[in-house]
């Protein structure tokens, strides 16, 4: 097959094949006045051009601060492997395959990447990939919805407000509810899912419960009592849809073995750069009962007319393009290549390597925690852990602004997320990962300490009237403007 | 030539309905199974659920299509045929005697007079 582009002569030929005059004709049923009469596009540049315009405006970013925020992306060292790999051509350009058993080496990473997180999740299912871990989570509530035949799910506030506001956007849609579930505000437990109100909520007879949706480690970075939120989901007849960080999932229990039926996440952490937000991995599992409701493309493993080994695109059935309104989702695509580097790094570290990735990321957020203890930053709660947590700053995003311009991302200020939550007025969600340096977390700690002070003796408008920075930042990979 | 049962009526969507007293026994019709081909999977609804005429109340998923199942007549499903759950090829090998898909309890016997008789059905897969 020739991929170069179409010569005239090409043309001529379809034209004439088709028999009309010229391409315009295939528009003929648009009215004239919606047609395009040209482009008010800038003269074109070269390419020498042009690298320089993108490279003085890539420059305007920071990249060289000291980052501790985590809030849903996270830094993690990635392998050489995985880039050189994906550089590849037929990787890197290749578009989902449309008779799809010619690209058995497409599929078969494709199957690889759902084996890998079938194991890691301990579910039996795993799509090919989705947009993201709000995109996903939105498609797994849905999947709740459909099996059981129910309109309502609960969500607990421990769930990424990003990923609550996405499933409020599918969920509209489609008249479906969302409910959330509460976090306790003070006890041992506080900043948790308030298991009580959780229990209160199933009990409306009236409006029965499809799914419920939590998050491990929660967005703030606590822990959750994930098998006892399960047994209550099940209780009443709903499916249970957990939310996970794959790298967590080297040394927590994983979905699978607390009794969810259902899991999403965001694959990011796995080889994926955080470059400003994406494009990401969205992560969707479910156990195998559920496989006919589960979203998404999958690949499965067969053997041909030789008995070959091959790799297939399985339920087709089931998706958009045949099924129209009756599909289980509108998504027939996936996040090849984001997958592909998943598949990649978690090839190349394996599951030791990503245990140790867990557990020093672990290590550093204690570590972390005891600098900004001392520096006058106490933890806002006091439930266990692994490596992201809140601390109590007094005047929060000030202290955050000029830590930028001490070159340092001081996490994300809870209230630019939570702006409604008193208790998160002055709160600033910080993360350590394998990458934090212990040098690091010491300048973090004596610059917060310094910051702390200052603020003390020039009270909340003093600080806030500090030297102008660039920007306040942006909750999502430390771009700024 | 499918095969069309002089004893049965019909619906448009190709289910056949077998009527003793109140209840019917449905399933898809040998013209159905076979335009769908290898017949991998099949949803049906619960026993409980009321249903009314020509609304869709299952699924059908073929190797290369997956149809919904129409209800012929209203009513409450009485019984569901438990062997489709291991063995949906029954529809393909025996879609008018094993397999069989549903039991309604029929609300409304008037409803019948909506159906297709075999002659007419007939003609519908001619014309198809």
């Amino acid at each position: 097959m020739a991929y170069g582009p179409h010569t005239p002569e090409d043309r001529a030929q379809m034209l004439a094949a088709i028999g009309i005059a010229s391409v315009d004709d295939l528009f003929a049923d648009i009215p004239p006045s919606l047609r395009a009469s040209g482009l008010n596009l800038p003269e074109p540049e070269s390419e020498a051009e042009l690298s320089d315009r993108l490279r003085r405006l890539a420059d305007r970013n920071r990249v060289d601060l000291i980052s501790f925020l985590g809030a849903g992306a996270y830094r993690h060292f990635v392998p050489a492997v995985v880039d050189q790999l994906l550089l590849r051509g037929e990787f890197y350009t290749a578009y989902t395959p449309y008779q799809p058993e010619i690209s058995q080496g497409t599929l078969q990473t494709i199957y690889e990447y759902q084996s890998l997180l079938a194991e890691l999740t301990g579910l039996d299912v795993v799509s090919a990939s989705h947009y993201d871990g709000a995109t996903a989570t939105a498609e797994g509530a849905l999947m709740a919805c459909r099996a059981t035949r129910r309109e309502r799910i609960l969500i607990g506030r421990g769930v990424h407000p990003h990923y609550r506001g996405a499933v409020r956007t599918y969920f509209g849609g489609a008249s479906l509810v969302a409910d959330e579930i509460p976090l306790l505000a003070d006890g041992p437990a506080a900043g948790t899912t308030d298991l009580a109100a959780l229990e209160r909520m199933l009990a409306d007879a009236d409006r029965p419960v499809a799914g419920v949706v939590a998050a491990n480690p929660s967005f703030l970075g606590l822990l959750e009592p994930m098998a006892e939120i399960g047994r209550l989901a099940h209780a009443a007849g709903a499916l249970f849809v957990s939310v996970v960080e794959p790298v967590s999932l080297a040394v927590l229990t994983p979905p699978g073995e607390y009794g969810a039926d259902i899991a999403a996440g965001e694959g990011q952490s796995l080889g994926i750069p955080l470059a400003f937000g994406g494009p990401y991995l969205g992560i969707l599992a479910c156990r195998e009962v559920l496989v006919r409701q589960i979203a998404g493309r999958l690949v499965g493993m067969t053997s041909d007319v030789d008995g070959r080994r091959a790799f297939v695109m399985t339920l087709r059935a089931r998706e958009q393009d045949i099924r129209r309104e009756k599909a289980s989702s509108n998504i027939c695509t996936n996040q090849a290549l984001c997958a592909l580097a998943a598949a990649i790094y978690l090839a190349a570290i394996g599951p030791h390597g990503l245990r140790d990735v867990a557990a020093l990321g672990a290590v550093r957020a204690a570590e972390l925690e005891r600098a900004l203890a001392e520096a006058g930053a106490p933890r806002l709660h006091s439930g266990p852990y692994l490596n992201e947590f809140a601390v109590t700053v007094p005047n929060a995003g000030a202290v955050h602004r000029r830590l930028l311009d001490r070159g340092v991302l001081a996490g994300l200020p809870l209230a630019q997320v939570e702006p409604a939550d008193p208790t998160l007025a002055d709160a600033l969600l910080v993360c350590a990962t394998e990458t934090t340096k212990p040098d690091e977390i010491a300048l973090f700690g004596r610059a917060l300490g310094e910051e702390i002070e200052r603020g003390r003796q020039l009270g909340p408008e003093g600080l806030a009237g500090g030297r102008p920075t660039a920007s306040g930042g942006h909750p999502a990979g430390g771009a700024t403007r | 030539m499918a095969i069309v049962p002089q004893d049965l009526r019909y619906t448009k969507e190709h289910e056949w309905i077998r009527v003793e007293r109140d209840l019917a026994t449905v399933g898809i019709t040998d013209y159905a199974a076979g335009q769908l081909g290898d017949i991998v999977f099949v949803e049906l609804p619960e026993v409980g659920r009321k249903v009314e005429q020509f609304a869709a109340v299952g699924v059908i998923e073929s190797v290369k299509a997956v149809s919904d199942l129409f209800a012929p007549v209203g009513g409450e499903v009485v019984e569901t045929n438990a062997e489709l759950a291991s063995r949906p090829e029954l529809l393909n090998s025996e879609p008018f005697g094993a397999g069989w898909m549903i039991r309604i309890r029929i609300s409304d016997s008037g409803q019948l007079s909506k159906l297709l008789g075999p002659a007419t059905y007939e003609e519908l897969t001619r014309e198809a």
